[in-house]
């Protein structure tokens, strides 16, 4: 699921690309829904993709929840790469990335 | 002012310590210099994804290349790039009149030839940015008169790239 809408992510950003200026925001919003879930997705400027996955029986979550959390999601990332020690496209092996992450799984369930 | 002259001191410390180190192991000129390069390079990108954190989404190329010269150069090296000519067929040319790792050396023609060394790391810092912004780059410099600097960056790369 995860695959097919890494497709639908780079559909919305070619036609981005022709779209107005204040549409370019990294936050994609809902790429599409499924019968048991919703997939929302989220680009950097050097293309990195976050695709998030909930559960479509949660309505708690808003769009703007999601938002912040896509941003707590990309500030992290960012500490990631500008550690010295990690090979940018290597596997993620941080502690403080990890429990970040998990910090947001509670949000969601 | 005091954190400008950090980054001068770090990186003339820099360049010579590669140097120095090279001279031990009678390595050639060639490897020194892509060795800043390289160091150069992982700074870009980790500097790209700091500074792109919050601005929005980039419209081409040309917008990119209009961010390194405003907000990356400034945030570098405190000043914009004077000037900013393409062919719009993927070659970029930057030009900086005062640049500020050259500065500090005398205006002559003296050390015209060691100026090279002191521009491997801009080099590596403008095509890691590119790079993780999408580019695939060769980026150039070069010095006519001493604190001037011209880089070159060219994105036939690119092109070959998206043809595939």
């Amino acid at each position: 699921m995860v695959h097919t809408s890494l497709d639908v992510v780079d559909e919305k950003i070619s036609a981005m690309g022709k779209a107005l200026v204040d549409q370019r925001e990294l936050y994609l919003g809902l790429l599409y829904p499924t019968e048991d879930y919703k997939v929302y997705g989220y680009v950097t400027n050097s293309k990195v993709k976050f695709v998030m996955v909930v559960d479509s029986s949660n309505t708690a979550l808003r769009d703007n929840e999601i938002r912040s959390m896509f941003r707590k999601l990309h500030s992290s990332y960012t500490d990631v790469m500008c550690n010295p020690f990690y090979n940018p496209g290597d596997r993620i092996q941080s502690r403080a990335f990890d429990s970040m992450v998990a910090s947001l799984m509670p949000q969601v369930c | 002012m005091a954190d400008e002259a950090l980054f001068l001191l770090l990186h003339n410390e820099m360049v010579s310590g590669v140097y120095k180190s090279a001279e031990q192991g009678e390595v050639e000129n060639g490897r020194c210099i892509t060795k800043l390069e390289n160091m150069g390079f992982r700074v870009g990108q980790g500097l790209i994804e700091r500074f792109t954190k919050d601005t929005a989404r980039f419209k081409d190329e040309l917008d990119i290349m209009k961010f390194i010269c405003k907000d990356f150069w400034t945030t570098v090296f405190k000043k914009q790039i004077d000037n900013l000519r393409t062919n719009h067929q993927g070659i970029y040319v930057l030009q900086d009149n005062k640049f500020r790792l050259l500065t500090q050396m005398s205006a002559g023609k003296q050390y015209l030839e060691h100026a090279s060394k002191y521009l491997a790391f801009t080099c590596g810092l403008i095509r890691g940015g590119l790079s993780n912004l999408g580019i695939k780059s060769i980026v150039t410099a070069e010095v006519s008169s001493m604190p001037a600097l011209t880089s070159m960056s060219d994105h036939t790369l690119k092109k070959e790239k998206l043809d595939k």
